[in-house]
């Protein structure tokens, strides 16, 4: 008896669909039914596509039976983030201030998964415009986490996590600023992927905070989330930020032994304040990429300590200023008024959630008369020691390690009325973000206190997600983790 | 570190949110509490470090000067919760007797 579809990696289906042992249209059925299944426990999805995504499917079909040359990834299952634009698509960032908003363009990694042929089933569920580290902040309502489903999925890409862990689809786009794809990646025991900043395109991607925002990939395995990687990459004209140089293959890098690589273990993200028991998975991950011939050694990188309290000036100050613009006027809810300024003002407190509140005031007192220097200013300079300290690492070792998040995944509820809790979250991922560096999580093993996933994050210098993914897969291969419970 | 209602009511001012008496108390505590933590920057001793805006070295990215095909503004205009033939429409922005 074979694995039913749903179960099987993008690398297996791909093969599956080429050589016509299963149709895309079978394919998207057996992925809806999987849906229709799970979904009304797990609320990974804020939108479905329905019988568009059979019909899209069909028609990979027919082009196929037609002898067309088609894209490697022409029917296959994806979901993407509710933040990235779908043209038609309703987008809501998970607000309610863009609750029926249809862009009227395709975001341009959308656009390069479109021009593949690969069949949208989704967009998933998320943070309030990305904000968050629970998907609890969404308007509409949270996600739970396919282990136990009284638990967060992590975020803000929680819903991306939870479509991939639960078998909704093989792979799945998120989006970072501060750990947002890494984070849930490791609750949701999953591998999730934020590339160098400029590697994938932002175009379409509902603005955060614009110097750290990227779009990623996540998948069960490291190969399928290569595979959408390789999909998405690449200079994009529209982006003036995109880096203009050609993609490399990164699926040719995996399989690669890993003897010899350098890891250096931060000793900033391997302290007290981390759960016991994700500290013993990650030591024991540590044991056995010594066992494949890495070299393993301590290395310290002073400035982590700060990386946080610079990343919640800063990015509140760039949300500030980037959500300014919903003011009720081209798109999006507004509260009608007499005058302007007032229909402004309720539009706003009427459309945002709690958190974005809180860090558009965040950062428009980090930013505001008398306050700049010594906050914004001052965080904008332990940004520039955390560029520094990563330079001066990789002048040593290749790649660094740590945990992705401190805890395994926390019950909902339990840090909504304390946001300095919920933001202790992305401690570990922070730092990547900050000095645009890629970096990736990939599961470890399940932590003995509570059996819940945990998460390993290797972090790579600029453009070096070749070798991040190399010793990624090398680890997954070696370490063998079973996600089968998310699956069941 | 404390931060006073007046300066969240400040702040709200400032960023167009027209914030409840309970938001205000609430807003004061949380940022009071993010602040307290994030002060530890700032007895760091960085004078002499630059800062850092963002990731890349930005430079102006140009394109050749060349008519392109426009996105249909029907579309974009279809997005706007009031409009009046190809404009965007808003309440009063002025009083009448300085219009």
């Amino acid at each position: 008896m074979t694995d039913a579809l749903w179960r099987r990696p993008a690398s297996e289906l791909q093969d599956l669909l080429a050589s016509k042992q299963v149709s895309a249209e079978e394919l998207a059925h057996a992925v809806t039914e999987r849906i229709d299944a799970t979904e009304p426990t797990l609320h990974a999805f804020l939108s479905r596509t329905g019988d568009a995504a059979i019909r899209h499917a069909r028609r990979v079909d027919s082009a196929r039976a037609a002898g067309e040359e088609l894209p490697a990834l022409a029917g296959m299952p994806v979901a993407v983030k509710d933040v990235i634009c779908t043209r038609g698509i309703r987008t809501t960032a998970g607000s309610k201030m863009l609750e029926n908003y249809r862009p009227p363009y395709d975001a341009t990694v959308w656009e390069r998964l479109r021009d593949d042929r690969c069949v949208l089933v989704g967009k998933t569920n998320l943070d309030e415009f990305a904000m968050g580290s629970s998907t609890e902040n969404s308007a509409f309502g949270p996600s739970r986490n396919p282990w136990d489903t009284e638990r967060v999925p992590g975020g803000s890409s929680g819903g991306s996590a939870v479509a991939v862990a639960a078998g909704h689809v093989p792979f799945a786009l998120g989006s970072e600023t501060g750990g947002s794809i890494r984070q849930p990646a490791s609750l949701c025991g999953i591998v999730g992927l934020k590339t160098t900043y400029g590697l994938v395109s932002r175009y379409g991607l509902i603005a955060f905070a614009s110097s750290l925002d990227q779009i990623g990939p996540m998948g069960r395995t490291v190969r399928d989330t290569a595979m959408l990687l390789q999909a998405i990459a690449g200079h994009d004209p529209r982006d003036s930020t995109s880096i203009p140089q050609p993609t490399p293959d990164y699926l040719s890098a995996l399989g690669r032994p890993i003897e010899g690589l350098r890891f250096g273990v931060v000793r900033e993200l391997m302290g007290e304040a981390t759960q016991p028991g994700v500290l013993d998975k990650v030591r024991e991950a540590i044991g056995v990429l010594e066992g494949l011939g890495a070299t393993i050694e301590e290395v310290s990188l002073p400035s982590f300590a700060y990386g946080l309290d610079a990343y919640y000036l800063i990015a509140p100050a760039e949300c500030s200023s980037n959500l300014a613009r919903y003011d009720g006027t081209r798109y999006g809810l507004r509260v009608d008024a007499p005058d302007v300024e007032t229909m402004n003002k309720l539009t706003r407190e009427e459309g945002f959630g709690q958190e974005v509140k809180r860090r558009i005031l965040l950062g428009t007192y980090a930013l505001s008369s008398g306050y700049y220097d010594a906050w914004y200013g001052q965080a904008q300079k332990v940004r520039t020691q955390i560029v520094r300290d990563f330079a001066r690492a990789f002048e040593g070792v290749d790649l660094l390690l740590s945990p992705t998040s401190p805890t395994t995944a926390f019950r909902i509820g339990e840090r909504v009325d304390d946001p300095l809790q919920m933001y202790l979250s992305d401690v570990c991922t922070i730092p990547a973000n900050l000095a645009g560096t890629p970096a990736i999580s990939v599961p470890c093993g399940l932590a003995p206190e509570d059996g819940l996933p945990v998460g390993l994050q290797i972090m790579a210098n600029h453009l070096e997600e070749a070798e991040l993914l190399r010793a990624a897969d090398s680890f997954e291969q070696a370490a063998g983790f079973d996600g089968s419970r998310a699956l069941s | 570190m404390t931060i006073s209602s007046d300066d969240v009511r400040h702040v709200a001012r400032l960023a167009r949110l027209d914030l409840t008496a309970e938001e205000v108390e609430r807003f004061r505590e949380q940022l009071g509490a993010v602040l307290e933590r994030a002060q530890r920057i700032q007895s760091l001793a960085l004078d002499d470090v630059p800062p850092t805006a963002h990731p890349l070295e930005l430079r102006n990215v140009l394109r050749p000067d060349e008519v392109n095909e426009h996105r249909e503004p029907g579309r974009i205009l279809e997005g706007a919760p009031e409009r009046e033939g190809p404009f965007f429409r808003v309440p009063r922005i002025l009083e009448e007797e300085s219009s």
